[in-house]
């Protein structure tokens, strides 16, 4: 398969596969030799940096590079695919991975909706194809007080939306999760009222940094971490981004989401990243990035502040949680 | 019975400690660790709650010999998950800690759990206990406060679901269930 753009990292720091394949007996290695001398054996587990996936799911072709979140550090692709919330697929962090080993994503409908000059049951396929698929490095915040740096590949939701041509009363949209007990484990018992429903205000949907993403680390999405088709939002707390999407809906009235629904004094429908809002029962000052021992202080729309601040010019953040 | 116990009773720490040197302990190792010790601290926690019920139902009046063990090693695992918070988690910044103490209801209620099972742990020795005599019974009563308010702990942290807090819970209700029939019977005298 083609890639155009060679990736921006020098190949002399690119970790030879067989190193990486080996990777976790290094680091066990050192682990246990770390172990020894201080209290460092599982953080010295640190990502590779580098954006090539395990070759373990379908390659990703024609991905552009893109310059957001250069310099930052990876996390692995382990990481990133054994630890989830994805309650569909089971409440606990490793289930998603587990029990979402037989879900099928092909075929694949996504429906859209609404008030919107282009609405229709889409094959995914044709969904995305008049798109070119990017690599978008993004911290991801979750609300629990976790981060990780994920080298997602997706589209820019702003030129998905703007080809879906909403009408002017559209205000808001609407993602929907797939509801399918017989495929998603997790469905069967009622822990969320299902689907899972998530929105966005039309312009934060329409800002630069939204992606609905179909990959990360250059291939095709995990079924755990949403395939084949997610949402994206940096600068929000990591339960916006919606997984398995099936339905685009535009409206004109702010959308109830599914978190908002289960506890509305713990979570807004904004769920920007905002240090100085605690949730009701942890503090959202700090976080841990998976990979790190110490709690490294979270930043206002976790960092993405100089590109999303204006969009909140004149809402009260604490009240807009 | 004893040593069987206490092997048994010891696994989940020998787990921990051997996926800490061979770094097997999930993306988030001190989410982690601090899980499973405080899974294990109520699972023991419950289970020396259960001794005197199963004794009385089943005769085996020997298990009662396994109660204290039980008891030191729920506050084993309640220490570990405390000290993983202290230090790994909020690493020794008591600003943090203190504010988590007061605001955060079920880090409250968590603190009051270990509190009250300090004393308990101290006044575990033969000696204590034959000292104390029947103050010894009133004082490890608080035992059954502490399953409570550390399943109440366990119930306030969950996000969205609250089965395994409810299986803890339905287990204490029986328990209680039980100690309460046994009370009642014995107080209502009986019609012949």
């Amino acid at each position: 398969m083609l890639i155009t753009n060679a990736p921006d990292i020098r190949s002399s720091e690119i970790t030879p596969q067989g190193l990486y394949l080996r990777r976790r007996e290094f680091i066990s290695g050192a682990a246990a030799v770390a172990a020894g001398l201080a209290l460092t054996g599982p953080f010295t587990g640190q990502a590779d940096a580098q954006t090539a996936g395990p070759g373990k799911l379908a390659r990703l072709a024609t991905i552009k590079k893109s310059g957001y979140g250069a310099g930052e550090k990876l996390n692995s692709y382990d990481d990133i695919t054994s630890y989830n919330n994805f309650y569909e697929f089971g409440t606990d962090k490793d289930e998603p991975a587990v029990q979402s080993r037989a879900f099928t994503t092909k075929p694949w409908k996504v429906t859209v909706e609404g008030l919107v000059n282009k609405p229709g049951d889409y094959d995914l396929d044709e969904f995305i194809k008049p798109f070119a698929l990017e690599e978008r490095i993004y911290r991801m915040r979750c609300v629990e007080a976790w981060s990780m740096v994920i080298p997602w590949v997706g589209i820019p939701l702003a030129d998905i939306v703007k080809r879906l041509d909403p009408t002017p009363a559209a205000k808001f949209i609407e993602f929907y999760t797939l509801k399918d007990p017989t495929r998603m484990p997790g469905q069967r018992r009622n822990v969320l009222p299902w689907p899972y429903v998530e929105g966005l205000r039309l312009d934060e949907a329409m800002h630069p940094l939204a992606i609905l993403a179909v990959g990360l680390y250059g291939e095709v999405l995990p079924n755990q971490n949403g395939a084949p088709l997610r949402l994206v939002v940096p600068w929000k707390y990591g339960f916006k981004g919606i997984k398995s999407i099936v339905k685009i809906r535009f409206v004109d009235k702010q959308p109830r989401n599914t978190w908002q629904d289960m506890a509305p004094n713990e979570y807004g429908f904004y769920a920007n990243v905002n240090p100085s809002v605690d949730h009701p029962r942890w503090s959202q000052k700090s976080e841990r990035r998976l990979g790190e021992f110490r709690p490294r202080p979270t930043e206002m729309f976790n960092g993405y502040g100089d590109q999303v601040a204006s969009l909140y010019t004149g809402l009260n953040l604490r009240s807009n949680y | 019975m004893r040593a069987a116990v206490f092997a048994v009773a010891l696994v989940p720490f020998a787990r921990l400690v051997s996926g800490f040197l061979t770094d097997d302990l999930t993306a988030n190792p001190i989410e982690f660790i601090t899980r499973q010790t405080g899974y294990w601290a109520l699972v023991l926690l419950v289970a020396s709650l259960a001794v005197t019920p199963i004794r009385r139902l089943t005769g085996w009046n020997d298990i009662i010999k396994l109660r204290r063990l039980i008891g030191l090693l729920a506050f084993f695992y309640a220490t570990l998950h405390l000290v993983t918070w202290i230090v790994l988690d909020k690493f020794f910044d008591l600003d943090i800690m203190i504010e988590d103490v007061v605001k955060r209801r079920f880090i409250t209620i968590g603190m009051l759990t270990w509190v009250i099972l300090v004393p308990l742990a101290l006044t575990s020795t033969t000696n204590t206990i034959r000292r104390l005599g029947r103050k010894w019974q009133t004082l490890h009563r608080l035992a059954y406060v502490a399953g409570i308010t550390g399943v109440i702990h366990f119930w306030w942290l969950v996000k969205a679901d609250v089965f395994e807090p409810q299986m803890f819970a339905a287990v204490l209700a029986v328990l209680f269930g039980v100690r309460i029939w046994w009370t009642w019977r014995t107080r209502t005298p009986s019609p012949s």
